[in-house]
């Protein structure tokens, strides 16, 4: 097994936090991981993106042209990576803020409402919990306990009692993951 | 047993280095490097293991830090990116010269000038062709994953210490900022000073006690005596090449095409020769792991084997030079590389190789004047 | 009486300083460097530590500093001796480190170095030979060259508009926290030869007490570069040098004067 992921979106959403615990519990069930982020001078509000691999071999490229599975979380994100989904691969976005949804038909493509669910829950920063319990929804590459071992890992002990909170929230991301069915663009 | 932990190659290099023993590193932030000192700021090594910790104030003078604890036996580390490099190249040749052992590391980004601050290649003549001035060279070690990182500053220390030479651990923007899984080392202990001056004493300045005065020096005004010590360098550096030299082969063994990479570039190379393989390409990987000494005997015997050689660097062609030289001739030699910080891709690196050495017309030239031959 | 009499160890009133070796100096006749260098191995001998003692040589005439004195010594890059030094002084805590510098050295191409290692107070000496040129590279000028003063490379003499004005160091090292003594001194006269070494004696034991830094400088001659008669030289260094660089302490015991 090997998984190629993108997460991408801006700065300050927890994309590359989401890409740590999610390489976590890739070692806590014995797999190979890389995580490589984009970096910069940009930070808060800026965009940020990390690429995840998973795989029970020796990874060789950390840095792709293609993913399984992209996660995207702003405009610029989709324009710049929506292409880079290899043929079959999924598509997950948080639809809040989007103005050009995707059209690719080759690909499976998924919407997690989770800035309007992590309002709901009252913490914006289990947003991306949401999205990535949506994502283990689509693609059960890391059992959930291995996730919350992750969790610990990369949480530092004084938020520790934030995991409970977390398991929710990825929880509520699984339950609330739903298709989306492109439309085809319309060639003018 | 050691531990397993997810890190950043930075991270994993200062980690490693409390490990190893170290008595000191010196350092200077600059992007994309400043994690080590980071890193060993919020770990406190003083308390840990006793090692000292400190923020120069330019690179210049972390180098002469370097210099200075390295006069007194002291394992010490400094590490740096590109632009900092240049300005610690003073001082690591004043090391070479004054035969003192140091580790130095560069954590490459693109240049010239301010260049960018994005994984790069482009410090290869730097690192590997002198850099400073005078006739020395620099053992080079060129991780390409953190757990490289990791492993390589022991192995680091032990080289600068068995020969008294600086080492330099080439690494770049993708590996010092990318995390991935990493066994760390035992801690060693530290040397007390007294195992210090049992061990370095016949040359190191510790205090003149029972033994005639030390002095450390990369001068000699006497030509003679001058040129004896370059002599004693260049000893110094056959030996390296002889009994230190490393590489890794991967799909070599039926490889009608080779690609030859290093670092962050090896790492992507190894994902082009598995996309070549699946369309029916033989591929294979030559990865040099040191650069200096250069896997020169591999690359020449390979030379009779394959079709056509891809030096893959993430610069503007520079190793391609020793490439060539190692292969004399034998095949044609060609460079693919972004610059700029841009990382090229598996599929680029493939399609380039098909490009520029499946599809040359000197390679096929070459098939047929070698079945000619046959 | 006989010649073999008289040389007997009661009758010894002077004698080589121990911890010089016998090497001949290279330094020409009337240099203060000769002086500077067996006053500062006067004071380590005296002290008895000689065995725990690290120098750090410049570049600049004393670059061979090493081959003079008897002690276990490193040769740093130019003007980096601070820097080379306080790696030694914070690996090595019980050891005594000093640097011995020349203007050059240490006010020009190793401003950064000499100002931040006095800002951290790393625990060491500097001992700063002020002779305002640059004496080894054949006369040029320094940053401590006086107005209106000739070189090589200030043919017509330096002019502060276009030169600027000669650093005093010194008095700049003397209002950071971290420097615990500064001093200036000079030794063309027994008597402040004398004066000297008792500032040199205190720096050093400023070093066993851990105190911080302590900076001696000694204003010095350079007859070779000032194209003068060693005599000559040490008059007008008394007449041109000492009114622009006041002799005396600047801070002792971590308080301006």
């Amino acid at each position: 097994m090997t998984e190629e992921i993108i997460i991408a979106g801006f700065g300050g959403q927890g994309v590359l936090s989401m890409g740590k615990i999610l390489a976590y519990s890739g070692i806590m069930q014995n797999q190979e991981v890389s995580w490589m982020p984009s970096y910069g001078p940009e930070m808060r509000g800026g965009t940020a993106n990390v690429t995840v691999i998973l795989s029970d071999e020796r990874i060789s490229s950390p840095y792709l042209k293609l993913f399984d599975t992209a996660i995207i979380l702003n405009q610029q994100s989709m324009d710049k990576f929506e292409d880079t989904v290899k043929p079959g691969g999924i598509l997950i976005y948080d639809p809040n803020g989007i103005s050009v949804h995707p059209s690719r038909t080759d690909i499976e493509i998924f919407q997690v409402e989770a800035t309007k669910l992590a309002a709901e829950m009252g913490n914006k920063k289990i947003f991306n919990m949401i999205i990535l319990g949506g994502f283990l929804k689509e693609k059960p590459i890391v059992k959930l306990e291995n996730v919350i071992e992750g969790l610990k890992k990369s949480l530092s002990e004084r938020y520790h009692y934030l995991i409970p909170l977390n398991e929710e929230a990825i929880n509520k991301g699984m339950s609330s993951i739903i298709p989306y069915k492109a439309k085809e663009k319309v060639i003018q | 047993m050691s531990e397993l932990k997810l890190m950043k190659g930075n991270e994993a290099l200062a980690e490693a280095a409390i490990r190893a023993g170290a008595d000191a590193y010196f350092g200077y932030p600059i992007t994309p490097q400043s994690e080590v000192i980071e890193y060993l700021m919020t770990e406190q090594p003083e308390k840990r293991t006793g090692m000292v910790v400190l923020q120069a104030e330019s690179e210049i003078a972390a180098i002469n830090m370097v210099y200075g604890a390295a006069s007194t036996g002291k394992k010490v580390m400094t590490s740096s990116s590109s632009p900092g490099i240049s300005l610690k190249l003073e001082g690591i040749s004043y090391l070479a010269g004054a035969e003192l052992p140091a580790v130095i590391v560069n954590v490459v980004r693109g240049g010239p000038g301010l260049g960018t601050i994005q994984p790069s290649q482009a410090d290869y003549f730097q690192s590997v062709k002198g850099g400073g001035h005078g006739d020395y060279k620099l053992y080079v070690l060129a991780p390409a994953s953190v757990q490289e990182m990791s492993d390589f500053v022991e192995d680091a220390f032990d080289i600068a210490f068995k020969y008294r030479a600086p080492v330099l651990i080439l690494s770049d923007g993708l590996i010092g900022q990318m995390m991935e899984k990493v066994q760390l080392k035992d801690q060693k202990t530290r040397l007390t000073n007294e195992e210090l001056i049992e061990k370095y004493g016949n040359w190191a300045v510790t205090g003149r006690k029972n033994r005639e005065r030390n002095i450390i020096t990369s001068l000699d005004l006497q030509s003679e005596k001058m040129e004896a010590r370059v002599h004693r360098l260049m000893k110094k550096y056959e030996q390296m090449e002889k009994e230190d030299l490393r590489y890794e082969k991967i799909l070599c063994d039926d490889a009608d095409y080779l690609i030859v990479a290093y670092g962050s570039s090896a790492r992507i190379s190894q994902k082009a020769i598995e996309l070549a393989r699946k369309k029916g390409i033989k591929a294979g990987l030559l990865r040099p792991i040191t650069l200096f000494p250069y896997p020169k005997q591999p690359l020449f015997e390979l030379a009779d084997q394959v079709k056509g050689i891809l030096s893959v660097e993430l610069n503007a062609g520079q190793m391609i030079e020793d490439v060539k030289l190692s292969v004399e001739h034998k095949v044609p030699v060609e460079h693919f590389g972004r610059t700029g910080g841009i990382i090229h891709t598996p599929e680029e690196v493939l399609e380039a190789l098909e490009q520029k050495i499946i599809n040359n017309e000197r390679t096929r030239h070459h098939k047929t004047r070698e079945s000619s031959i046959l | 009486m006989n010649v073999l009499d008289i040389i007997k160890p009661e009758n010894q009133v002077f004698c080589k300083t121990k911890l010089m070796t016998d090497t001949a100096l290279s330094y020409c006749p009337g240099c203060g460097h000769g002086t500077a260098h067996n006053l500062a191995m006067e004071v380590i001998d005296e002290m008895g530590i000689s065995e725990d003692t690290i120098g750090v040589a410049p570049v600049g005439c004393s670059v061979l500093a090493y081959d003079f004195m008897n002690i276990d010594i490193t040769q740093a890059a130019h003007g980096r001796a601070p820097a080379v030094a306080t790696a030694i002084a914070r690996t090595w805590p019980e050891k005594y480190v000093f640097t011995y510098q020349g203007d050059g050295d240490l006010a020009a191409i190793g401003t950064a170095e000499t100002i931040h290692a006095c800002n951290r107070g790393e625990n060491i000496v500097i001992i700063f030979v002020n002779n305002g040129i640059y004496g080894m590279t054949g006369g040029q000028m320094a940053p401590t060259t006086l107005e209106g003063m000739v070189s090589s490379t200030s043919p017509y003499g330096r002019e502060i508009k276009s030169m600027g004005s000669p650093l005093k160091m010194t008095e700049l090292v003397a209002n950071l926290p971290g420097v615990y003594y500064v001093t200036r001194q000079s030794v063309h006269t027994h008597k402040h030869a004398r004066k000297a070494k008792k500032a040199i004696q205190k720096a050093f034991e400023n070093t066993r007490l851990k105190k911080g830094l302590s900076f001696v400088e000694i204003v010095s001659n350079c007859n070779s570069g000032w194209k003068m008669t060693p005599n000559d030289a040490n008059i007008w260094m008394e007449e041109h040098m000492f009114p622009y660089f006041p002799l005396g302490d600047i801070k002792v015991d971590g308080k301006l004067k």
